[in-house]
C-alpha cells in the first residue's frame, strides 16, 4: 500500500506536472528548431512571439465569454486559439518581409541574424506590454479538475490524492495533436518534404526546383501556430504574464539544443528531458521517501536537491553536460 | 562624413543634449542621468571589446553588472555580529567541498580511461560531493540567516572604503567569466550566447535567494559613499553660504555638488578604461583580436591560439561590466537584486554597442550615453505625444485612459525599433571602425 501512495504522491508532484511542462516546452523548442533549420539561426524573438499569441488569445477568449460563448467545461481559450495563431502568422509574416528578408537575400552572417532577432525580440515585448498590460492574468475557465484529489481518495481508499487538472490534460492532447500534425505535415506532404530538403541541404534543394520564399513563409505559419498553441497552453495551465514568458526562452532554447538544434524529434525529446529534470531536482521527495523507506530511515528534512528558484540553473546544467559531451545534441543535429 | 569631424560633432551633440535636459528639466536630472550614462558607457566598452574587438556574442551582461553589485555590498558593508561565529566557517568550508567536488569530477574525466568505471566515479564524486557540501553548507545559512533577520540576517562585509569594491567587483565578475568561458568558449557562437544568459540568470537567481549572502529580495540598504551626503553639506555653514553666494538654494546645491562628485569619479574610470581600450586596440594585441574576429581559420593557421585569446577577452570584457556594476551599486546605495532584468542590463547595452559603433570605444562610449538619455526621456516623451494625441479624444474615455497607460511602454518599442534601423542602414554604428 504505501508503494502505491508513494506513486501516487510521485504522478501527483512529479509526474503531471512534468508531462504538461514538457508538453509546453516541447511545442517551443519545435518552433525553435524549425526556424534554426530552415532560416538558420537562433531567434531570441521566439519566447515574445509566444507572448503575442497568447496575448491575442486572451483578447479573443475574453470577448467570447463577453458575448455568451463558452466551451462547456474546456477553457474558452481553446476557441480563440485560431484567432491567436492567426494574428501571430500575421505578425511573423509581415516581421520575416520587412526585417529578416533583406539579411537573407544578403546571406549576412547568422550571428547578425541573432542580434536583429534580438531588436524584433524588444518590439515585440513592447507590442505586448502595448496591447495587454504587464500584469498576471488568468483566463483559465470551464471545468478545473479532471481528477480530484479529493474524488481520487474517496474513489481509491488511498491516503494520497491525485489531482489532474483539465488544463494539464488538455496540454498533453493538444500538444500530441500538434506534433502529429507537424510530422505528418513534415513527412508526407509536399511542401514538408521541400522544407526537410531545404534544412538538410540549401543549395541541393534549390537546385531541384524548391521555392525558397515558400518554404520560409511556410516555416514561419507552421512556428506561428506552434509557438501561438504552445503559449495558450502555458498561460492556460499557469497564467500569463509578458516576462514569464521572455524567461521561458532559456529553457526552450536548453530543450531544443539538447534534442539537438534543427531535429524536430529532438526538441521533443529535449522538452521532456528539461521538464523532468526541472520538476525532480526542484521536488521536495520528503513524501515519497517516507512512504518507500522504512520507519526509522524516513526523512526529517524536505530532502530538496533545490529551491525551486534554482529551475533555471537545472536546464542550464543538463544544457552545459550535453553540449560538453555530445555537441550536436541527443538526436544529432546541425552544428554549423 | 570625415570620421574625425563625425564623433566630435556626435559627442558635441550629446552634450548640448544633456545642457538641454538641465535647462528644461532641472540640473539635478540632468546630472542624474550623466552619471548613468557614463556608467552605461563602461558596459558599452565592456561588450565592445567582446562583441567589437572579437566577435563573441556574449548576453549575460546582467550577471556580471550583479556580481560587480555584490562586490559592493561585500566590501563595503560592515560585518554582521556573530555572523562569521556561527556559520560562517560551515559556509566556507561548504563551499570549498563544493568547489573540489567539482574539480574532483573534472579530475576524473581528464585522467581515467574512457569507459563505464570513469563515468560511475565522476557521478559517484558529483553525488557524493553534493551530499557532503550540504552536510556542511546548509547548518551555517540556517545559523545566519537567523541572526537579526529583519535587519541583517546575512553574513556581512569586510568593512573596507567602498571605492575598493570597484576593482573587487571586477575581479568577480572575471571569475565567473573564466568559468563560464572554460566550458562555452570552445563551442559555437549561438551556444556562448545561451550559456551567457543561462549563467546571468542563475547569478541573479543566487542574489535572490541566498539570503546569507545578500539579503536576497530583502535587499541591501544604506551602502557607503565615496562622496558626502547630502544632508551633511545642507548643515554644513560654510557650503550654505557659498551656495548662498552662487545663488542656489542649499538642497538643490547640495544634491547637485554630490552628483557632480559622481559624475567626476566616474569620468575618471572610464576615461582610464577608455584609453585602456584605445591603446589595446591600436597594439598589435589588438590587431590580432580583430584579425581572429575577421577569419579565425586564417589567424589559427598563422599560429596564433584562438581559444585562449577568446578566453582572454572574455574575461576583459566581462570584469569590465564588473566594475560598472560596483559603481552602480555604490551610485544608487543599495542592492536591490529583484530589479536586475535582461532587457533593461543585457539587451539595452547591446543596443548602445550596436548603435554607437560595435568595434569602436569611442561608438560605444558616445552609445552608451546617448541610449540611456533616450531611454530615459522616451518615457515622458511617449507620454506627452499619447497626450497631443488623445487631446480631442472626450476626458477620461476608455481610449484615452488605454493610449496614456500605453506610453509606459514606448521605451522597449523605441529601443527595438533604433536598433532594426541602425542595423539595417547604417550596420556599422554612428561612429564606425576603422
Amino acid at each position: 500500500m504505501d508503494v502505491i501512495n508513494a506513486l501516487v504522491v510521485l504522478a501527483n508532484f512529479v509526474i503531471v506536472p512534468g508531462l504538461a511542462y514538457g508538453a509546453q516546452l516541447a511545442l517551443g523548442a519545435l518552433g525553435v528548431t524549425l526556424i534554426y533549420g530552415i532560416l538558420r539561426f537562433s531567434n531570441f524573438a521566439h519566447g515574445d512571439t509566444m507572448a503575442f499569441g497568447t496575448a491575442i488569445t486572451i483578447i479573443g477568449t475574453n470577448a467570447l465569454i463577453a458575448a455568451g460563448i463558452t466551451f462547456g467545461p474546456l477553457p474558452t481559450a481553446l476557441i480563440a486559439l485560431p484567432l491567436g495563431i492567426a494574428a501571430t502568422c500575421l505578425l511573423v509574416l509581415g516581421t520575416d518581409w520587412t526585417v529578416y528578408k533583406f539579411y537573407r537575400t544578403k546571406k549576412a552572417a547568422p550571428v547578425i541574424l541573432v542580434i536583429v532577432s534580438m531588436g524584433v525580440m524588444f518590439i515585440m515585448n513592447g507590442i505586448v506590454r502595448f496591447i495587454i498590460g504587464v500584469g498576471d492574468i488568468n483566463f483559465a475557465d470551464g471545468e478545473r479538475f479532471v481528477v480530484t484529489a479529493r474524488g481520487f481518495r474517496e474513489a481509491t481508499g488511498l491516503a494520497e490524492g491525485l489531482a489532474i487538472r483539465t488544463t494539464q490534460v488538455i496540454t498533453v492532447i493538444v500538444a500530441l495533436i500538434a506534433m502529429a500534425l507537424l510530422f505528418w505535415f513534415l513527412n508526407k506532404t509536399r511542401t514538408g518534404k521541400s522544407m526537410r530538403a531545404f534544412s538538410d541541404n540549401e543549395d541541393l534543394a534549390l537546385l531541384s526546383g524548391i521555392n525558397p520564399d515558400w518554404v520560409v513563409k511556410v516555416t514561419w505559419m507552421i512556428v506561428a501556430a506552434l509557438a501561438t498553441t504552445a503559449g495558450v497552453l502555458y498561460g492556460l495551465d499557469k497564467s500569463f504574464k509578458a516576462f514569464t514568458y521572455f524567461q521561458l526562452l532559456l529553457p526552450i532554447f536548453a530543450a531544443a539544443i539538447v534534442g539537438g538544434l534543427g531535429s524536430p524529434l529532438g526538441a521533443i525529446a529535449g522538452g521532456f528531458v528539461i521538464a523532468f529534470s526541472e520538476v525532480t531536482v526542484t521536488y521536495a521527495w520528503k513524501r515519497v521517501l517516507g512512504y518507500i523507506l522504512p520507519e526509522n530511515l524516513a526523512p526529517e528534512a524536505l530532502v530538496q536537491l533545490m529551491s525551486t528558484d534554482y529551475k533555471f540553473a537545472v536546464s542550464f546544467a543538463i544544457l552545459i553536460v550535453v553540449l560538453l559531451f555530445k555537441p550536436t545534441g541527443l538526436f544529432k543535429g546541425k552544428s554549423v | 562624413m570625415n570620421p574625425a569631424i563625425r564623433a566630435p560633432l556626435l559627442f558635441g551633440f550629446v552634450a548640448v543634449l544633456m545642457i538641454g535636459t538641465g535647462i528644461v528639466q532641472g540640473w539635478n536630472s540632468a546630472l542624474l542621468i550623466l552619471n548613468m550614462g557614463l556608467i552605461s558607457a563602461i558596459m558599452a566598452l565592456g561588450v565592445n571589446l567582446q562583441w567589437g574587438f572579437a566577435g563573441l556574442f556574449n548576453i549575460g551582461v546582467m550577471g556580471f553588472v550583479a556580481l560587480g553589485g555584490l562586490a559592493a555590498v561585500l566590501i563595503s558593508t560592515p560585518p554582521t555580529e556573530g555572523a562569521w561565529a556561527a556559520g560562517g566557517w560551515n559556509i566556507v568550508i561548504g563551499l570549498l567541498l563544493g568547489g573540489m567536488t567539482v574539480i574532483g569530477a573534472i579530475l576524473a574525466q581528464h585522467r581515467m580511461a574512457l569507459g563505464r568505471i570513469r563515468t560511475l566515479t565522476t557521478l559517484a564524486i558529483l553525488i557524493a560531493g553534493f551530499f557532503i557540501y550540504r552536510a556542511v553548507f546548509d547548518p551555517g545559512v540556517t545559523a545566519i540567516e537567523a541572526i537579526n533577520p529583519s535587519v541583517s540576517g546575512n553574513i556581512g562585509g569586510l568593512n573596507l572604503p567602498v571605492l575598493l569594491s570597484w576593482p573587487v567587483g571586477g575581479l568577480l565578475a572575471a571569475g565567473a567569466a573564466w568559468i563560464i568561458g572554460k566550458t562555452a568558449l570552445g563551442l559555437r557562437s549561438d551556444y556562448l550566447a545561451i550559456a551567457t544568459l543561462g549563467i546571468a540568470e542563475i547569478i541573479i537567481a543566487v542574489l535572490k535567494n541566498e539570503d546569507w549572502l545578500s539579503r536576497g529580495v530583502k535587499n541591501v540598504i544604506g551602502l557607503d559613499r565615496p562622496v558626502p551626503f547630502e544632508i551633511e553639506l545642507q548643515q554644513d555653514p560654510t557650503f550654505v553660504a557659498r551656495a548662498v553666494g552662487l545663488g542656489l538654494d542649499p538642497v538643490t546645491a547640495s544634491g547637485i555638488y554630490t552628483k557632480l562628485a559622481y559624475s567626476a569619479l566616474f569620468a575618471v574610470v572610464l576615461l582610464i578604461l577608455l584609453w585602456m581600450a584605445q591603446m589595446a586596440l591600436k597594439s598589435p594585441w589588438g590587431r590580432m583580436m580583430r584579425a581572429i574576429r575577421d577569419n579565425e581559420t586564417a589567424a589559427r593557421a598563422m599560429g596564433k591560439d584562438v581559444t585562449a585569446r577568446h578566453l582572454q577577452i572574455f574575461i576583459l570584457g566581462s570584469a569590465i561590466c564588473g566594475v560598472a556594476g560596483a559603481m552602480m551599486t555604490t551610485l544608487d546605495g543599495q542592492l536591490t537584486p529583484g530589479s536586475y532584468q535582461p532587457l533593461r542590463f543585457t539587451f539595452l547595452v547591446w543596443v548602445m554597442v550596436i548603435v554607437g559603433g560595435s568595434g569602436n570605444n569611442f561608438g560605444a562610449v558616445l552609445g552608451g550615453i546617448l541610449i540611456w538619455w533616450l531611454w530615459v526621456q522616451v518615457e515622458p516623451m511617449g507620454l506627452a505625444l499619447m497626450q497631443i494625441l488623445s487631446s480631442g479624444l472626450e476626458d477620461g474615455s476608455a481610449l484615452q485612459t488605454r493610449m496614456i497607460d500605453a506610453a509606459a511602454h514606448m521605451r522597449l518599442l523605441t529601443m527595438g525599433l533604433l536598433m532594426l534601423i541602425v542595423l539595417r542602414f547604417s550596420p556599422r554604428g554612428l561612429i564606425p571602425e576603422r
